[in-house]
């Protein structure tokens, strides 16, 4: 039977020059349910899809809070997010202590990039098995990054990731030109609820399993669960 | 044998010597080396106006009572609108100096904006220092110093102060060392409250600096001629004149001060 | 010296060591504390809480600022202040926001109550318990029931719920009328050998009380005056008044 030879750990490339850990761990973030990033001139939204393990269980946390002007939503180890949010709370806090200052997000990208990197290149240890959506509005206005377990990251004006999130993807580049200069917090919302709904199969959005984020110049980062997502729907 | 209980259970002076009781007599606390501040520099002066902020700074090393450095600048512009003050020690003031350029550093290298929306603003370089003086005194050893921070933040002045204890405060007017006591009277008798700022122009308040500076360098025995004087204007940016000098100056009291100098009372 | 045998045995000679013997270098030690100047008073009312504070600061005879604020609404219904020694008193206050930001995070948002805020605070203070925040703690909100609460605390973490309480430079000279003021101390019902009855006071006669206070204290006190700033905390949130106080 086939067995790839130079898959065991991170640091050895295969003859092709690929890392397969780091290959692996990219397929790990379409086992997670789809999340959906988008920014207009004003604001950055993230939208994304809880999911429950069974009828009894409750959903999973999708989207995190990490400081008044960040957060980020998660596809993939819902664990390995968690790390992540509090290596990006940390940094947030500290540069708040120590320089008065809110973290910029091309530097929480950078900060995140460099930590997922360090795990590509030692042994012994294993890349992240998540997606993260970041968004975040600082001195340069609204951002959305999308961060990978490579090391890579990504500053887009749309960004889908889970599983299926290519119906999104497909959405977003379509209505991009219409949500770019959206001046409404709502009006950009109802463009990701909508991007959401391409990547759905037997779901349904519910005040369940829908989860919004949104942040901008004077709204802080707030998180919209159950009831509060209803409008949306 | 010695049967006395009293010498029981010592190490006996014929073998070991007679026993040091040194420690018995130890000062209650281990040899501290806090420091304390060498060569000096003197007041640092600052107000604010209705566009922006001055401040001013001579140009001394004072060695205790020798005037042993001439030429040294206190006034330590970071980024495009902020200026740093230091008094106190000379060479904790160049220890800051080197802190400020690191951090100017830091944040050209890793922000794509930092010379607009990125760039460092005075509340960013203040909370930093009054982090590190801060820090400074809870480890017992100091730098012994006391800075204000000017410049303009969000289209207004801004100014604070920090010193070696941690201690921070703001206000339209703000004076280290000697200068609390001489020149911030005199400042306040133009800005004494927030909302004498806005009536106060450019013009208004450099004269107002000039002339307390005047009167530093006539009753501060360690005080220079020679000054600094930075003024950060919202709209012209960083002005920054480094030759200046106490002028106008009237001497002509001197010949009546009488007792001090060789001349018979 | 006598030993146990009832002889006098001779005092060890002085080693040549002993400070005594030789000259000793003076030491000059690094003071880290300073008084900052300042008072503030909390008071507690039926469905009320106030805080206040003046808004001068000093060192020696100095006034360093005549605005600089000293009491923070730092969210969750819950203001505080620490008096004394300022820069500790910026430490403190800091890491308590640290610390509700954590609170909130780890918590789901869940709003920090007055009694945990105060228990907080003392494992803040405790923890520099040997080289202590040299200040006078007081926070002030509302409790579980919806009542007025003040918590007061020492530099190292005691702390104390109570009905009123004066912190600062002139907490002195304002605790006694304080105590007279809002627990009746010494108010007796004329006629009558009765102890006047506490009642609670209502927020325009605790403001008057804080008001008289800090005039007062002013008069008296070199170290309290230029303004005065009072935070209220009702069930509707925190409303902030300013008065001037004398400038001289």
């Amino acid at each position: 039977m086939f067995r790839n030879n130079y898959d065991g750990d991170t640091v050895t490339f295969s003859p092709t020059g690929r890392l397969f850990q780091v290959e692996y761990a990219l397929e790990a973030i379409k086992q997670g349910s789809v999340t959906v990033g988008l920014r207009s001139s004003k604001y950055a939204c993230l939208v994304a899809l809880k999911r429950n393990a069974d009828e009894l269980s409750s959903y999973q946390k999708k989207i995190i809070k990490c400081d008044d002007h960040v957060g980020l939503s998660l596809a993939g180890l819902a664990p390995d997010a968690r790390v992540l949010s509090n290596f990006v709370r940390q940094h947030c806090n500290y540069s708040k202590l120590v320089y008065n200052r809110e973290l910029s997000m091309e530097k929480i990208g950078y900060l995140l990039s460099d930590k997922a990197q360090k795990n590509t290149q030692s042994y012994g240890g294993r890349p992240y098995g998540v997606g993260l959506l970041l968004v975040g509005y600082d001195k340069s206005g609204p951002h959305l990054i999308e961060f990978q377990p490579s090391g890579n990251i990504l500053e887009l004006y749309g960004a889908a990731i889970g599983a299926r999130s290519q119906g999104s993807r497909t959405y977003l580049e379509r209505v991009m030109d219409d949500f770019l200069p959206v001046e409404d917090a709502t009006e950009l919302i109802k463009q990701g609820v909508e991007a959401l709904r391409q990547s759905l199969k037997d779901e349904t959005l519910s005040v369940k399993n829908l989860s919004i984020a949104i942040v901008g110049e004077d709204l802080p980062f707030t998180v919209y669960d159950g009831e509060a997502v209803q409008p949306y729907l | 044998m010695n049967h006395d209980p009293y010498s029981w259970g010592r190490p006996s002076d014929e073998t070991y010597g007679q026993y040091s009781d040194a420690i018995a007599h130890a000062p209650s606390f281990p040899k501290m080396n806090t420091q304390q501040p060498i060569v000096t520099g003197t007041s640092v002066i600052s107000m604010k106006y209705n566009n922006g902020v001055i401040i001013a700074a001579d140009h001394l090393g004072s060695y205790g009572s020798l005037l042993r450095f001439t030429d040294i600048e206190r006034l330590f512009p970071v980024g495009k609108n902020t200026v740093v003050g230091i008094s106190g020690d000379i060479s904790d003031m160049q220890h800051i100096e080197a802190l400020l350029e690191e951090l100017e550093t830091e944040n050209n290298y890793d922000n794509s904006h930092a010379d607009d929306e990125e760039s460092l603003q005075p509340s960013y370089v203040f909370e930093y220092l009054a982090t590190v003086m801060y820090q400074r005194r809870s480890k017992m050893n100091p730098l012994w110093n006391a800075l204000i921070v000017a410049g303009v933040e969000d289209s207004k002045p801004f100014l604070k102060y920090v010193n070696l204890l941690g201690v921070t405060y703001s206000s339209p007017t703000l004076a280290t060392g000697f200068g609390a006591h001489l020149a911030v009277p005199l400042l306040r008798r133009v800005v004494d409250r927030e909302s004498d700022v806005e009536k106060t122009d450019m013009q208004t308040a450099t004269d107002t600096i000039l002339q307390a500076m005047k009167v530093l360098y006539y009753r501060d025995a360690r005080s220079s001629r020679k000054f600094s004087m930075a003024i950060i204007d919202n709209d012209q940016g960083l002005v920054f004149n480094k030759e200046l000098e106490v002028e106008n100056m009237k001497w002509n009291f001197a010949k009546d001060i009488k007792g001090y100098g060789t001349q018979k009372v | 010296m006598k030993s146990c045998s009832g002889k006098t045995v001779p005092p060890p000679p002085l080693p040549l060591e002993h400070p005594s013997a030789m000259s000793q270098p003076i030491e000059h030690q690094f003071n880290p504390y300073s008084d900052n100047g300042g008072t503030i008073l909390g008071i507690a009312g039926e469905d009320f809480a106030v805080l206040a504070g003046d808004t001068r600061h000093t060192t020696d005879y100095s006034i360093n600022s005549r605005s600089e604020s000293k009491v923070f609404d730092v969210g969750d219904g819950i203001v505080i202040s620490a008096n004394g020694f300022a820069a500790d008193s910026t430490a403190l206050v800091k890491r308590f926001r640290n610390s509700l930001k954590w609170y909130h995070f780890n918590e789901n948002e869940k709003r920090l109550s007055l009694s945990a805020a105060a228990r907080n605070i003392q494992h803040l203070l405790y923890g520099k318990r040997f080289f202590p925040y040299y200040v006078h703690t007081i926070i002030a909100g509302l409790d579980e029931e919806g009542k007025g609460a003040v918590y007061s605390f020492d530099p190292v973490g005691s702390y104390e719920r109570e009905q009123c309480r004066a912190g600062g430079a002139a907490a002195s000279l304002i605790m006694p009328f304080l105590d007279n003021q809002v627990n009746f101390k010494n108010q007796y019902v004329p006629g009558t050998g009765e102890k006047r009855p506490i009642t609670y006071l209502s927020v325009e006669e605790v403001v008057k009380l804080v008001r008289d206070s800090f005039t007062s204290a002013t008069e008296r006190h070199i170290h309290v005056g230029d303004g005065l700033e009072i935070l209220i905390v009702t069930k509707d949130g925190v409303r902030r008044e300013y008065h001037e106080l004398k400038r001289d």
